[in-house]
Formats: structure tokens, C-alpha cells, sequence
């Protein structure tokens, strides 16, 4: 065995595509996935209260409560409608919303865009304002770092709702230069973009502007700047690129922290998209939605997480040898 | 390239192993922001405690002819809709949002104490496969607990159990398990590794004994400097929750519930949205600086 596996380390040229750790990850994600709606299923069907009350909704007539339990299959055991849950959601059928009475996945699917479109943005002007603080703060005085510093715990202390809240009155009630709410072209990205992004940019750029000063510390910034290599130079492209690199396992977590920033900069900006359908759903007690819900973040933050671990090991070559 | 390797497993590898002889320490003064911090966070813990100091004014009285009235020297932060004393509401407001700040982050620590212990442990008490099991089990519990955004997760638990001021404290702390038990099962592995411990048990000190005694003070340490810094992330993610409707309901003067309240007066009213949040992130801000005071202080004693 340890001779088999010598051998396959000694061909570099599989070594590219790290096949067997992408299988493990893939494996594991999918025991992540499977977990992650076991338990929502099995919480959310402990719910105070019956179900067929929720989708009653305000109707009350004799006989309607027996009719939706046989017609949502309600009357089943709980293992039953688990399994029944589990078949439907790998076929891919989400199951329908019970307020809604739409297949949840067409709900889904209409609104995730524009959740998706303000995460994107708030997530790319966020790390780029991070880079700016991190590259501008590096090597100047006490007053600048510490101004620039003060500034990053501000960004991440400060509440989304808040910073919303505090751009609607300046841009659009005392100024009128954005919409106040709604979802149409870019003017209406604007607010919620920078409400968003901050949080993201404070807390990245102190993760790089410390992955960064290690960086400088390191002998090949010595090498580069002997030979010859401008100041600028020597932070832009060799510390700020070998910094960003550790920076990359934090990119789940960030991506997840947007998702959940998105909830409540939809309901502060009025946008539509997946923060809305979430808070109704949750309000109403609408257990399928909240169910696709949970499945959609666990999905993202399973293949967010996949794809840089390997994207990782290619990358750094480090770890490739290690493997 | 050797080289390399091993600065990538120092790098990996807390500094707690390697015990390095201590400079001497230097009597320092703390900075202005830290002393700054404490006075604020001193004077919210008095408002927690006692709110009547610093204001009379019952903060649910309810005087319609006074509805909205600007900042002015009779009400320091002006009126809501209902003529409610804003700034009677913020300092009365205190109880709620720091309180369930705090108690999200004890259930946090509390159940990730346990559960990091008891991941640790068996691994190391609990023969065989067993014992293994457990600690992976724990390890992917902490794995599908981290893969939710906390905001969602915290939604996800209001649905099933209803908002509240109870629920939404342990539908925050749910979401930081996973943070305390990693760290209390990696320290628990480090630990049960070190020379006392088996000094100990060649001692022939019971196992119970050996845990209490010298496992646990020795694991618990990692804790306060943890739980300093996440009590300001969870009073943000309370206030977030409260402003959804989630949290405690509204005639409760909570920081989030009354931003809520005030936006549909914003356009004529901006001062009912700016004192509670201004509270909240000079809340936030004032914790963090002293979470890293700490942090700093105990590091430097440490190392």
C-alpha cells in the first residue's frame, strides 16, 4: 500500500486535478447537504401547532382541516413523509409552498437573481474597497493606520439596517438621488450595494492587511526588493498576491455573511429576492419554503467551499507536495 | 522547499506549543480607546441594571399631542410617533439588547464547552472506534451548524419556535457553537497530551478527578478572550433579528424594534432611527475594542 501510494505520488503529471481529495469533499459535502435538511425537516416537523392550521389559513368549515391533512399527505407517520420528502428532493422536486400554493422552486427561482446580483456586487466592491484600505494603510504613519484601522471597526460594528436606514434619509429623501425602494436598474443596486459591502470590506481588509505585513516579513520580499523592484511594486504584486491566498478560506464564510446581510438589506431597501421569500416564510410558517432555503445556503456554502479547496491546492503548490 | 513546508506547519500549529521564555513585561498604560470603551461599556451595564438613573421618564408612555418632536433640551433625542420619549426608550432599550446579546453568547459558550469537551475527551477516553465516532460526529455537527449564514440559521429556529426574547437569544448562540466547540476540542486534545496530565494519572488520580482538576481550568481558559469579542457580534445580529420581527415585539423599546418602528417616519422624523442605532454600534464598537484589549493582554502573558 505505502508502496502503491509513493508510486502515484512520484507521477507528477496527475498531479494536477487532485482527484481523490475532490471525491473526499464532494462525499463530505454531501453528507453536509443531507444533514443540514434532515434536521430542518425533522425540527420544523416538531412545530408547535398543526400544520393543516397553517394551511388552513383563515378558512374554518367542518371537514376542510381532515381534507388538507389527506391531501398534503399530513396523515402519514413522520418517517414516511421524510422519505417521501427525501424521494421528491432528489428528483429535484422542492415540494410546494404551502402560503403560496406555487411549486417552491418556481419561487425560488424567480428571485433568486436579484439576490444573487446585489451579493455579487456588495461582494466585488467590498473585497476591492478592502484592498484599497490594506494597500493604503500598509507602511504609513501611526495617525494613518490608526485612522484607517478605526475606520474598518466602524464598517464592521455598525448594523446593516442602520447604514441603510442612514443612506435612504441622506440619498433619497434629503437629496433624491437614488429610489427609496424597488428593484429597477442600476440606481436602485446603489444603496444596497454600499450598505452591504461595508461590513465585508471592514472585515477582509483587516484579514489581508495582516496576512500582508506577515507577507513582508517573508525572505522573497527581501530577494524582490534587491533586486531593484519599486516600493509599489513590491506590495501590489508579490505581498498583496501571496496575501490574498490565505484570504482565500475565509471566501465561504464571506459569501454566506453576504446571504445573510442580503436578508436584511432586501427588507431595509424593499428589494425583492430570497431575503423576502425567506422572512414570509418564516412569519408564515411556510415550512417548504424555509426547507429550499436552508438547502440553497448549505448548497452555496458546500460548493463555495469545494471549489476553493481545490482551487487552493492548485494554486499553492505548497499543498500540493504535502498531499 | 523544505523550508517552505515548515513555515507553513508553524504557521499551522498555535503558538500555545511552543512555550518561549517570557520578556520582560512591561508596565503598560492603556490606550485612550480601551479607557474610553470601558467608561461606555461601564455606563450601558449601569443602564442595564438600573435605567431609572439616568432617566425618569416612563418609556412607554405614550403622549399623542407630543408625537414627533425634534431633539430639543425637554426630550434629548426627540419623540416617536406615539410621543414616547426617544431617549428614555434607548436607555431603557439597553436591558434588552445587551442582555440577549450576553445570554446568546453564554448558551454559545455553554453548549460549545460541553460539546467541545465531549468530542475531545472521547476521542482520548472512549476506546476504539467509539470514541472516534463521537468526536467526528460532534466535528460534523460543527461542520452543518458553520455551513449556515447565522442570520438564516437564527431565522430557521425563530420559525420553529416562535420570536421572542428567549428564542432569539438561543437562536443567535446556536449559530456560535460551532466557534467555542473547535476551540474547546482542540484545546481539550492539547491538553490530554501534556506532561501533567499524565503525571496526574501515573499519580493514580482518578480519571473524573484528572478531568476536573486539570483538564477543564486548563481548556476553559481559551474561553473568555473568545466569548469577549463574539458579545458584540451577537448584540449586531440580535438588533438585526429584533429589526425583522423577529425578537422581542413592539412596545418592548429593544434597539432593533425601535429602528423598525421608526422607518415609515423617516422622511419626516430622522432622529427615531438615528440614537438607537447610533447606541448600537457604539454598543458594538466599545466591546470589540475591549475584547482586543483583552485579547492583547492575555497573548502578551501567554507568549
Amino acid at each position: 500500500m505505502a508502496i502503491a501510494l509513493r508510486v502515484t505520488a512520484n507521477r507528477p503529471k496527475t498531479g494536477v486535478l487532485p482527484w481523490r481529495r475532490i471525491l473526499a469533499r464532494l462525499a463530505s459535502g454531501v453528507i453536509v447537504l443531507w444533514a443540514a435538511v434532515t434536521i430542518a425537516f425533522f425540527t420544523l416537523q416538531a412545530i408547535p401547532g398543526d400544520i393543516a392550521d397553517i394551511l388552513a389559513g383563515e378558512q374554518t368549515y367542518p371537514g376542510l382541516k381532515e381534507a388538507i391533512t389527506a391531501e398534503w399527505g399530513l396523515d402519514e407517520s413522520v418517517w414516511q413523509q421524510y422519505l417521501a420528502f427525501l424521494g421528491r428532493l432528489v428528483t429535484g422536486d422542492l415540494g410546494t409552498s404551502y402560503v403560496q400554493r406555487q411549486p417552491v422552486a418556481d419561487l425560488l427561482a424567480a428571485q433568486v437573481w436579484s439576490t444573487v446580483e446585489l451579493a455579487v456586487v456588495a461582494g466585488v466592491v467590498g473585497a476591492v474597497l478592502a484592498v484599497v484600505l490594506a494597500v493604503v494603510s500598509i507602511g504609513r504613519t501611526r495617525v494613518v493606520r490608526s485612522a484607517i484601522s478605526t475606520l474598518e471597526l466602524v464598517f464592521t460594528s455598525v448594523p446593516t439596517f442602520w447604514v441603510g436606514i442612514l443612506l435612504l434619509m441622506v440619498f433619497s429623501f434629503q437629496w433624491r438621488l437614488f429610489p427609496v425602494a424597488g428593484a429597477n436598474g442600476w440606481q436602485s443596486l446603489v444603496l444596497p450595494v454600499i450598505t452591504l459591502a461595508l461590513p465585508t470590506a471592514g472585515f477582509l481588509a483587516q484579514v489581508i492587511r495582516e496576512s500582508m505585513e506577515r507577507t513582508l516579513t517573508e525572505p522573497f520580499i527581501v530577494t524582490v526588493r534587491a533586486r531593484g523592484v519599486s516600493e509599489s511594486l513590491v506590495l501590489l504584486r508579490h505581498a498583496l498576491g501571496h496575501a490574498l491566498l490565505p484570504v482565500m478560506t475565509l471566501v465561504g464564510g464571506i459569501i454566506g455573511a453576504l446571504l445573510g446581510g442580503a436578508v436584511i438589506t432586501e427588507t431595509v431597501f424593499g428589494r425583492p429576492g430570497i431575503g423576502t421569500i425567506t422572512l414570509n416564510a418564516v412569519t408564515g410558517k411556510d415550512i417548504p419554503v424555509v426547507i429550499a432555503v436552508v438547502l440553497f445556503a448549505a448548497l452555496i456554502y458546500v460548493v463555495v467551499s469545494t471549489v476553493l479547496d481545490i482551487l487552493y491546492t492548485i494554486v499553492d503548490p505548497r499543498l500540493r507536495a504535502q498531499r | 522547499m523544505t523550508d517552505l513546508l515548515e513555515k507553513r506547519d508553524t504557521d499551522a500549529a498555535p503558538a500555545l506549543s511552543t512555550p518561549v521564555a517570557s520578556p520582560p513585561r512591561k508596565k503598560r498604560r492603556l490606550a485612550p480607546s480601551v479607557t474610553f470603551a470601558g467608561i461606555f461599556v461601564a455606563v450601558l451595564l449601569v443602564a442595564v441594571i438600573v435605567p431609572q438613573l439616568f432617566t425618569s421618564v416612563d418609556p412607554f408612555k405614550t403622549v399623542p399631542t407630543d408625537g414627533l418632536k425634534a431633539p430639543s433640551a425637554e426630550h434629548w433625542f426627540g419623540t416617536d410617533r406615539l410621543g414616547r420619549d426617544i431617549f428614555a426608550r434607548v436607555i431603557h432599550g439597553a436591558r434588552y439588547s445587551i442582555l440577549i446579546g450576553l445570554s446568546a453568547t453564554a448558551i454559545a459558550v455553554i453548549a460549545g464547552s460541553i460539546f467541545g469537551l465531549v468530542a475531545g475527551l472521547s476521542g482520548r477516553l472512549i476506546p476504539g472506534r467509539l470514541g472516534l465516532l463521537v468526536d467526528e460526529t460532534f466535528g460534523r455537527l460543527f461542520d452543518v451548524i458553520s455551513s449556515f449564514p447565522g442570520v438564516l440559521l437564527a431565522m430557521v429556529v425563530v420559525t420553529f419556535a416562535g420570536p421572542g426574547v428567549q428564542n432569539i437569544a438561543v437562536a443567535i448562540g446556536i449559530a456560535s457553537i460551532p466557534m467555542y466547540g473547535r476551540v474547546v476540542r482542540s484545546q481539550t486534545l492539547l491538553v490530554t497530551r501534556a506532561d501533567f496530565v499524565t503525571h496526574a494519572a501515573v499519580y493514580g488520580r482518578s480519571r473524573a478527578r484528572v478531568v476536573v482538576e486539570h483538564v477543564l481550568p486548563n481548556v476553559l481558559v481559551a474561553i473568555p478572550v473568545l466569548a469577549a469579542i463574539d458579545v458584540g457580534a451577537s448584540i449586531l445580529a440580535v438588533s438585526g433579528l429584533s429589526f425583522l420581527g423577529l425578537g422581542p415585539q413592539a412596545p418592548i423599546p429593544e434597539w432593533g424594534v425601535m429602528l423598525a418602528e421608526s422607518r415609515d417616519v423617516l422622511r419626516i422624523a430622522w432622529w427615531g432611527g438615528f440614537f438607537p442605532g447610533l447606541f448600537i454600534t457604539a454598543s458594538v464598537i466599545a466591546l470589540t475594542v475591549l475584547g482586543r484589549a483583552l485579547q492583547r493582554h492575555i497573548d502578551g502573558r501567554n507568549v
